[in-house]
């Protein structure tokens, strides 16, 4: 088991102690709420292994660096960037599937504008946000923050 | 929530798992064709997805604690309450610390965002929130921290910050303009 994963289930554990402590009601309806929820997400967990398993296994690692790897620049960066925007997956999942990229050849700054625009632009989503904010708000808002992805990605690419 | 809009909620839930399930059977059904035809894959391909399953479920149990305790403690109208009147530097601070503490997918935001418009918020502020909301909460670093080191996390975290408080007040300029030429002055 890694640091980290002890780490974070170290302050699961932590806070659902205090939880606990505090108010026995609320946790058991958390804990409820968790359960749900894990189940929930569990199919498109088992897609997203399966997908991770088939690209790794099927696609060889120079193919993934010619299209996503540091030399891919900034039309590799958009190219992903874009891709990111119209998925709509829980950004949970992205993290995974990142990390698989990465140990095959993609460039650090291709994952994060992946990751990027997959939670910050939505563009399945942007019709409800049209509705609820408005044209001008949504519009600048999705607009500019695939630019700040972007700049994010070039950036990470160039310090990491 | 009244009757209609809960059963409305219930029946988009149930829509959506058989969603999740028809892909998973697709992708299911994809797979082991292709490992039939390519015999010599299989050991990689399933040793990568097992691989990346244990990963998962090493932390995902905890993240779901997480998600669960936030969504039961941190009630969402503390987020209109609080952000509705503040301003300034305290403004987007606070607007970063709320979007990072309740749980959900952003379109759970918009609703909200739109209450704290309507009560007169500040649009950096909004922004910000929404923003916070999308890609900075707390169960979602730490899966990002799992699979993608803490120099990723950190670097991309505090960028995100950095770039999401400038747009902020970037569009805030912007639509302040846009109203005083409508305006005619």
């Amino acid at each position: 088991m890694s640091v980290t994963a002890i780490l974070i289930n170290g302050i699961a554990i932590v806070a659902l102690s205090i939880a606990f402590i505090k108010d026995k009601e609320k946790t058991i309806q958390s804990l409820k709420i968790a359960g749900k929820s894990f189940i929930r997400i569990l199919p498109l967990v088992l897609v997203i292994i399966l997908v991770i398993g088939l690209l790794l296994g099927f696609t060889p690692p120079d193919q993934i660096s010619r299209f996503a790897g540091e030399q891919s620049g900034l039309w590799g960066v958009l190219l992903v960037g874009a891709v990111g925007a119209l998925m709509h997956i829980p950004s949970l999942l992205a993290f995974p599937l990142a990390a698989s990229l990465l140990e095959n050849g993609a460039g650090v700054g291709v994952v994060a504008a992946f990751i990027t625009t997959l939670t910050m632009v939505g563009i399945a989503t942007l019709p409800l946000e049209i509705r609820e904010l408005g044209k001008s708000i949504a519009l600048l808002r999705n607009s500019i923050s695939f630019v700040i992805a972007i700049i994010i990605a070039l950036i990470m690419g160039a310090i990491l | 929530m009244s009757e209609q809009e809960k059963i409305n909620k219930n029946m988009k839930e149930k829509q959506g798992i058989i969603r999740d399930l028809i892909i998973l059977g697709v992708i299911s059904i994809v797979t082991l064709t292709l490992l039939y035809i390519f015999p010599d894959k299989k050991e990689p391909v399933l040793s990568t997805s097992w691989n990346f399953f244990i990963e998962m479920m090493l932390i995902l149990p905890a993240v779901m604690v997480m998600l669960g305790l936030f969504a039961v403690w941190v009630p969402k109208d503390i987020v209109v309450r609080y952000l509705g009147k503040t301003s300034g530097v305290k403004g987007i601070f606070l607007a970063i610390i709320l979007g990072t503490l309740p749980t959900g997918p952003l379109y759970i935001a918009f609703p909200i965002a739109s209450a704290l418009l309507k009560k007169g918020a500040k649009i950096s502020n909004i922004v910000v929130f929404l923003s916070a909301w999308a890609c900075i909460k707390v169960p979602q670093e730490m899966v990002e921290l799992q699979f993608l080191g803490v120099r990723f996390m950190l670097s991309r975290l505090s960028l995100t910050i950095i770039f999401v408080v400038i747009m902020g007040i970037f569009i805030e300029k912007v639509l302040g303009w846009k109203e005083v030429t409508e305006n005619g002055c």
